[in-house]
C-alpha cells in the first residue's frame, strides 16, 4: 500500500496547500515543503531498507501492489517499484523539495494554486514511474501535463501563451499516438490469447506479429521521443523552458523529460523487443544527432534559459543512444545520465532563475563579469557548467562515459560521433560561463550574492552531483537488478516471437507456445 | 609499510584546497599563502620520504617481493558489470619521480607566488586553484588506471583554464583560457576514444591488466589505440598541430605559466606515453609518429622563438620546442631520457619563467625585451639566476640541460633516427641562440626602459628570490643524476627508472666511445655557434638584427606569426563551425521545424472555437477540454473493445 500512499500523500499535500493558502499564503509554502520532504524521507527509508543488489536476484521487485479496478476490461490499479523506479522517485523527491525551496520568494500571486500544481506534477510523475498497468500509466502520463500547463500558462513569462500551445500540441499528439498503441496492443494481444489485459507483466512477451508490433512500437516511440525530447520533435522544449517559471523549468528538465526516457526503458523495448531492435540503429543515430545538434543550438543562443534548454536536448541524446545500444553498460549509463542531468540541469535552471530575479533579464548580452559581484553564484555556476561538459569527478561524466562505452560495443562509428560531445559540450559550457560570469561587468551590475536559502539549495545540489561523480556505486547497484530484469524481459520476448514463428510453421497454436515460453521466464515477475 | 601511506601525498594539497576555498575569505592574506605553500611542502616531504624508502627496496621483483612497485587501494569508483574502475594509487619509480618533480617545483612556485601575488585582490582564489592543480596533477601521475589518469588529466586542464583566466575581467584572458580548454578537449576526444578502445580490447582500463597484455593484441588495434592516446598527449603537451593554445596561455599570472605551462602540466603527455610505452611499442608506426611530431615540433617552435619580442612568448615557444625533444626521445625508445629531460626542463624552464616574472614585477608588467636592457645591474639576483637558467636551457656543458639533451640526442642517433637526430641537433643551436638573445637584449646593453618605469625598478623581495635561487641550484646540478654513459659511471636516473622500462623491446646498445664523444662534440659546437651568433648580433653589432630582419622580411613575419597557425584554425575550422551553428539556429530551427509546428498550431487554432478562446488566455478551460477529449477517446476505444469482446 505504501506506493499508493506515496501518490496520495503528494496529492493531498497539494490540496492542503491550496486550501490553507486562503488564510495565509506562506502556509502553502510550508505545507508543500513538509509534504515533499516527508515524501523524500520515506523514499530514502525504502532505499535503505531495500535488499542489497547481491541478495536480490534479477527482477526482484521491491514492492508490488495490484488492486483490481475495472476487472472486466482488464484494468488494474497495479503499482510496482524496482530499482529504476526507486531512483527516479528519489529524484522526484529531491527536485520536489528544491522547487519548493527555489520558489520561496516567487509566485506571489495565487501562491496556493501554484503549490497545488507543483505537488500534483510530482504526484503524477510518481505515478508514471510506478504504474504497471498501461491505462494507469497513460492516465498519470496525461495527468502530469495539466498542472505543468497551468504552471507555465499562469506564472510564465512574456510569451507563455505561445509556449503552452506548442507544448500542448507536441505532447498531446504524442500522447494520443501512445494511447492508440496501448489500445492496439490490448486488442492484438487479446485476439491472440483471449486474455484482454492492460497489465504490463502479462503483456510482456506478447506474441504480436512483427509487422503490427512495429506500428504499435512507433506510437510509443513518438510519445517518448517528444518527451525526451529527441530531434526533430524537440522544439517545444526551448520555448516551454524559457517561458516557464523556475520551478516549472526544473520539473520539466529534471523530471518530465525523464518520463520519456523511462518509457523507453520500461515499456518500449521490453514490450516490443524485436521491433525496437529494427529501429535501434536509427534511434541511436537520432540520439547522436540530438547530442550534437543540441550542443550547436545551445552555443548559438542569447537567452540563458534557452541555452540551458538546448543543453538538455544534447544530454538526453545520450539517454536515447544508451537505451538503444541496449547493453548493460549503456543502460546503466543512461540511468546515471538521467539522474545527473536532473540534478545538473535543474541546478542550472535554478541559477538562471536566480539571475533573472536579480537583473530581470535572461539576455546573455546584458550579463558578463557577474563573478566579481556574485562570487558564490559564479563558483556554483562554474561547477554545474563543468558537470555539463562532462568533467570527471562529477555525475554527468560517469553516465555519459558508460553510455559511450556501451555504444562503442554496439556500434563504433556512432560512438565515435557521440564522443565529439566532449568537444562541443565544452564549447557551449565555457561560452555560458564566459558570457555570464567572465569578462568585464559592462552593465555595472552590483548584485546581492546567494542568500542563505539559495546557498542551502546549492549545497544540496553540489553535494549530490559530486557524490554521484565520485561514488556512483549506490546508484549503479540499485539500478542493476532492475535493468537486468528489463533485459531479460526483452530477451524473452524476442525468444517468444521467434518460437511462435517456428511453432505456427509447425502447425501448433500460437497460444500454447506463448504459455510455455512465459513459464520459462516468469520467475522474477510478481 | 610507509609506502602504503602514499595517499598522504595528494591529501595535503586537497586539504589546502578545502581550507582556502571555504575559509580563505576570512583568513589573513599571508596565512592563505602560507597554508597553500605548507600543504605542498608537506606533500613534497612525503614524496621524498617515500623515494628514499623505495631506494632501500630491491629494484627487481624477485622472491615474491613486489620490488619497488606498490598498488595502494583507495576505493572502488565505478563498478558496472565488467567495467570496474578502482581508484588506486600506483607507486613505482616512474610515478615517484613525477611526484617529486611536481611537488618540488610546485612548492617553490607556491612560495614565490606568495610574493608575486601579494597585491592581488582574489588572493585566496588563486591559491585554492593552485593547490587544486597540484592535487589533480598528483592524481594524474599516481593513478593506476587510464580512467583515474583521465580524471587528473581533465582536472589539470580545468585548473589551467581557471588560472589562465584568473584575471577573468580581461577579455583576452577569458578567451585564452577558453581556447586552451577547447584545444585540449580536441586532444581529450582522442584520449577518451583510446580508453574506450582499450576497454573494448582488453576488458579493463587498469594499467596492471592492460600494459602486460599489450604485446598480444593485433598491430592494427595497437596503432589505433596508440595514436588516439597520442592525440591526447599532443593536446596536453602542445605538440603540432595542437600547440596553438600554449602561447596564448601566457595571459595567466607568470607563476602559473612557470608551474602549469612549463614545468608540470604540459609534461603530462610525455608521462602518459612513457607510462603506456608497452602499447606504443606494439606498433612501430605509432612510435614513428611520436618521434617525427616531436622532432618537427622541436624544430619549428624553436624557429618561432627566435623572433618573438615578448619574453613570455619566447619562453612559451621554447617550452613547446623542449617538449618536442621529449617526444622525440619517446619515439626513439629512449624513455628514461625523456623523463630525465622532463625533470631538468621543469627546473630550468620553471626558473626562467620565475625570472621573467621577477622582471615583470620590477618593470610594472613590461614584457617586451626590446624595452628592457641593462637589467643585469638593476636586478642582480634575477640576473644571476636567469643566467643559470639560460645556460641550462642552451645545453652548455656541465649544466643540467646539457646532460638531458645529450641523452636524448644520443638515444635518437643510436636508435637509428638520423634525420630526427639532425633536427634535434640544429634545434640545439637555435635554442642557444634564442636563449642568449633574451639574455643579451634584456639584461645587457643600454637601458631602453620607459622613464616612468625606470624610476620604480626594484629587485624582487626575498620570498621570490629564494625559490629562484633554489631552482637555479637544481637547474645547474640536476643534470648530474644522468651522466652520459660514455663516462662509465652510469646514469642514476636511468638505472632507477629501469624496472619501469624493463619490458621495452627497443634495446639501445651504447655506441662506441669515440662515436659518443663525437656526438657530444657536435652538439657542443652547435650550442657554441648559437651563443656566438646571438652575441655577434645583439651585443657586438647592435642594430644588425634590424637589418637582418629587413632583408628577410617575409620569413621573419611568417615566423613571428607562428606560421599563421592561429589564422589557419580560425579560417578552416572555427569560422565554418560558427556559420554552421548560426545556420542551424536560423534555417533549420526557426524556418523549417518551427514553421511547420506553428503551421500546425494555426491549423488547430482555426479548427475550433475552444482554441481561439485559449489564445485569449483561458488556458485552464482549454486544458480541461483536452483532458475530457482524451477521456472521451479512451472511453470510445474501451467501449468498442467491450462490444467486440
Amino acid at each position: 500500500m505504501i506506493l499508493l500512499w506515496l501518490i496520495l500523500w503528494l496529492l493531498s499535500g497539494g490540496l492542503l496547500a491550496w486550501l490553507l493558502s486562503r488564510w495565509r499564503a506562506v502556509w502553502a509554502r510550508w505545507v508543500s515543503l513538509f509534504f515533499t520532504a516527508t515524501y523524500l524521507a520515506s523514499l530514502v527509508v525504502i532505499w535503505i531498507l531495500s535488499p542489497e543488489a547481491e541478495e536480490a536476484g534479477p527482477g526482484s521487485w521491491l514492492i508490488d501492489l495490484n488492486l483490481s479496478w475495472i476487472p472486466n476490461l482488464g484494468i488494474n490499479l497495479h503499482l510496482a517499484l524496482d530499482g529504476l523506479g526507486l531512483l527516479l522517485l528519489l529524484l522526484v523527491g529531491v527536485l520536489g523539495v528544491m522547487t519548493v525551496a527555489t520558489s520561496w520568494t516567487g509566485a506571489q500571486e495565487r501562491t496556493g494554486f501554484f503549490h497545488f500544481n507543483l505537488l500534483w506534477i510530482l504526484a503524477a510523475l510518481a505515478g508514471v514511474f510506478m504504474a504497471m498497468d498501461l491505462v494507469l500509466f497513460y492516465l498519470f502520463w496525461e495527468m502530469m501535463l495539466i498542472p505543468l500547463y497551468f504552471l507555465i500558462g499562469i506564472w510564465g513569462y512574456e510569451n507563455r501563451v505561445y509556449a503552452t500551445l506548442k507544448f500542448f500540441i507536441f505532447t498531446q499528439a504524442g500522447g494520443l499516438l501512445m494511447l492508440l498503441s496501448i489500445l492496439g496492443l490490448y486488442f492484438a494481444h487479446g485476439n491472440n490469447t483471449g486474455v484482454y489485459t492492460f497489465d504490463y507483466f502479462q503483456l510482456l512477451g506478447n506474441t504480436v506479429p512483427l509487422a503490427t508490433a512495429i506500428w504499435l512500437m512507433l506510437g510509443f516511440f513518438v510519445a517518448f521521443a517528444v518527451k525526451l525530447p529527441a530531434v526533430p520533435v524537440h522544439t517545444w522544449l526551448p520555448d516551454a523552458h524559457t517561458q516557464a517559471p523556475t520551478a516549472g523549468s526544473v520539473d520539466l528538465a529534471g523530471l518530465v523529460l525523464k518520463a520519456g526516457a523511462y518509457g523507453l526503458l520500461r515499456f518500449l523495448v521490453p514490450l516490443f523487443p524485436e521491433a525496437a531492435g529494427r529501429i535501434a540503429p536509427a534511434a541511436m543515430i537520432l540520439g547522436v544527432i540530438g547530442i550534437l545538434y543540441g550542443a550547436f543550438q545551445a552555443y548559438g543562443q542569447t537567452d540563458l534559459k534557452r541555452m540551458v534548454a538546448y543543453t538538455s536536448v544534447s544530454h538526453m541524446g545520450f539517454v536515447l543512444l544508451g537505451v538503444f545500444a541496449w547493453n548493460p553498460l549503456a543502460l546503466q549509463g543512461a540511468v546515471v545520465v538521467m539522474i545527473a542531468h536532473g540534478i545538473s540541469t535543474g541546478a542550472l535552471f535554478i541559477l538562471a532563475g536566480d539571475i533573472q530575479e536579480r537583473i530581470h533579464s535572461r539576455d546573455l548580452e546584458r550579463m558578463g563579469g557577474l563573478w566579481s559581484t556574485m562570487p558564490r553564484m559564479g563558483a556554483v555556476g562554474l561547477l554545474f557548467a563543468l558537470a555539463s561538459l562532462g568533467l570527471p569527478g562529477l555525475g554527468n561524466f560517469v553516465g555519459e562515459f558508460l553510455v559511450l562505452l556501451g555504444a562503442f560495443q554496439a556500434n563504433v562509428p556512432i560512438a565515435v560521433l557521440a564522443t565529439l560531445a566532449f568537444v562541443v559540450s565544452a564549447v557551449y559550457s565555457l561560452a555560458m560561463i564566459q558570457r555570464v560570469f567572465f569578462g568585464p561587468n559592462r552593465e555595472g551590475w552590483d548584485l546581492p550574492d546567494a542568500s542563505p536559502r539559495e546557498m542551502g539549495i546549492w549545497v544540496v545540489m553540489v553535494v549530490l552531483i559530486v557524490v554521484l561523480g565520485l561514488y556512483p556505486r549506490p546508484v549503479l547497484d540499485t539500478a542493476r537488478p532492475a535493468l537486468e530484469a528489463l533485459q531479460e524481459y526483452a530477451a524473452a520476448g524476442e525468444h517468444v516471437e521467434v518460437e511462435v514463428g517456428e511453432a505456427s510453421w509447425l502447425g501448433s497454436t500460437a497460444h500454447g507456445s506463448w504459455d510455455t515460453a512465459v513459464d520459462g521466464v516468469d520467475g522474477g515477475r510478481p | 609499510m610507509l609506502l602504503d601511506y602514499v595517499w598522504l601525498i595528494p591529501l595535503f594539497p586537497l586539504a589546502g584546497v578545502l581550507i582556502n576555498a571555504f575559509l580563505g575569505r576570512w583568513l589573513p592574506r599571508r596565512l592563505v599563502a602560507a597554508i597553500a605553500s605548507l600543504a605542498i611542502v608537506a606533500s613534497f616531504a612525503m614524496a621524498a620520504v617515500l623515494f628514499f624508502q623505495m631506494l632501500g627496496l630491491p629494484a627487481e621483483a624477485e622472491g615474491g617481493g613486489a620490488g619497488r612497485q606498490r598498488i595502494v587501494p583507495i576505493f572502488s569508483w565505478i563498478v558496472s558489470g565488467d567495467f570496474v574502475v578502482e581508484a588506486n594509487i600506483l607507486l613505482d619509480p616512474l610515478s615517484i619521480v613525477m611526484a617529486l618533480v611536481v611537488t618540488g617545483v610546485s612548492a617553490l612556485i607556491h612560495i614565490y607566488s606568495a610574493g608575486y601575488m601579494a597585491g592581488e585582490e582574489y588572493h585566496n582564489r588563486y591559491f585554492t586553484w593552485l593547490n587544486l592543480f597540484v592535487f589533480m596533477m598528483l592524481i594524474l601521475v599516481l593513478g593506476d588506471s587510464f580512467l583515474t589518469m583521465y580524471v587528473g588529466w581533465e582536472g589539470v586542464g580545468l585548473c589551467s583554464y581557471l588560472l589562465i583566466g584568473y584575471w577573468f575581467e580581461r577579455e583576452s584572458a577569458a578567451n585564452a583560457a577558453k581556447k586552451a580548454f577547447l584545444v585540449n578537449r580536441v586532444g581529450d576526444f582522442g584520449l577518451a576514444l583510446g580508453i574506450m578502445l582499450i576497454f573494448a580490447t582488453f576488458g579493463s582500463v587498469a594499467f596492471g591488466q592492460v600494459l602486460p597484455a599489450a604485446a598480444s593484441i593485433p598491430a592494427g588495434t595497437a596503432t589505433a589505440i596508440a595514436l588516439l592516446l597520442f592525440l591526447g598527449a599532443a593536446g596536453k603537451s602542445a605538440q603540432i598541430p595542437l600547440h596553438v593554445w600554449l602561447p596564448d596561455a601566457m595571459e595567466g599570472p607568470t607563476p602559473v605559466s612557470a608551474l602549469i605551462h612549463a614545468a608540470t602540466m604540459v609534461t603530462a603527455g610525455v608521462y602518459m606515453v612513457a607510462r603506456t610505452h608497452a602499447l606504443f611499442e606494439v606498433s612501430l608506426s605509432a612510435l614513428n609518429w611520436v618521434m617525427w611530431i616531436g622532432a618537427l615540433t622541436a624544430f619549428l617552435a624553436a624557429t618561432v622563438a627566435l623572433v618573438q619580442k615578448d619574453i613570455k612568448r619566447v619562453l612559451a615557444y621554447s617550452t613547446i620546442s623542449q617538449l618536442g625533444y621529449m617526444f622525440l626521445a619517446l619515439g626513439a625508445g629512449a624513455y628514461a631520457a625523456a623523463i630525465f629531460h622532463l625533470a631538468t626542463h621543469a627546473f630550468f624552464k620553471g626558473l626562467l619563467f620565475l625570472g621573467a616574472g621577477s622582471v615583470m614585477h620590477a618593470l610594472s608588467g613590461e614584457l617586451d625585451i626590446f624595452k628592457m636592457g641593462e637589467l643585469r645591474k638593476k636586478l642582480p639576483w634575477t640576473f644571476r639566476t636567469f643566467l643559470i637558467g639560460v645556460l641550462a636551457l642552451s645545453g652548455v656543458p656541465f649544466f643540467s640541460g646539457f646532460f638531458s639533451k645529450e641523452a636524448i640526442l644520443s638515444g635518437a642517433f643510436e636508435g637509428g633516427a638520423i634525420v630526427p637526430w639532425l633536427l634535434g641537433l640544429v634545434t640545439a643551436g637555435l635554442t642557444a641562440f634564442y636563449a642568449f638573445r633574451v639574455l643579451f637584449v634584456a639584461f645587457y646593453g643600454k637601458s631602453r626602459l620607459d622613464k616612468k618605469v625606470e624610476r620604480h625598478v626594484h629587485e624582487s623581495p626575498w620570498v621570490m628570490i629564494v625559490p629562484m635561487a633554489l631552482l637555479a641550484v637544481l637547474a645547474f646540478a640536476g643534470g648530474y643524476i644522468g651522466l652520459p654513459r660514455v663516462l662509465g659511471i652510469g646514469s642514476a636516473v636511468e638505472e632507477f627508472l629501469a624496472p619501469v622500462f624493463a619490458d621495452s623491446t627497443l634495446v639501445h646498445t651504447a655506441g662506441e666511445a669515440t662515436l659518443e664523444w663525437l656526438l657530444i662534440g657536435l652538439s657542443v659546437v652547435a650550442v657554441a655557434a648559437g651563443i656566438l651568433a646571438a652575441w655577434w648580433i645583439y651585443v657586438r653589432n647592435w642594430g644588425l638584427a634590424g637589418r637582418l630582419t629587413q632583408s628577410a622580411r617575409r620569413l621573419y613575419d611568417l615566423a613571428f606569426a607562428g606560421y599563421h597557425a592561429d589564422r589557419a584554425y580560425m579560417e578552416a575550422i572555427v569560422q565554418p563551425l560558427r556559420m554552421l551553428g548560426e545556420g542551424l539556429a536560423g534555417a533549420v530551427e526557426q524556418r523549417s521545424i518551427d514553421r511547420a509546428v506553428n503551421g500546425v498550431g494555426e491549423l488547430v487554432g482555426l479548427a475550433g472555437e475552444g482554441l481561439r478562446r485559449l489564445q485569449t488566455g483561458l488556458v485552464r478551460n482549454y486544458a480541461l477540454a483536452m483532458f475530457l477529449g482524451v477521456v472521451a477517446i479512451l472511453a470510445y476505444f474501451v467501449l468498442r473493445g467491450v462490444l467486440s469482446w
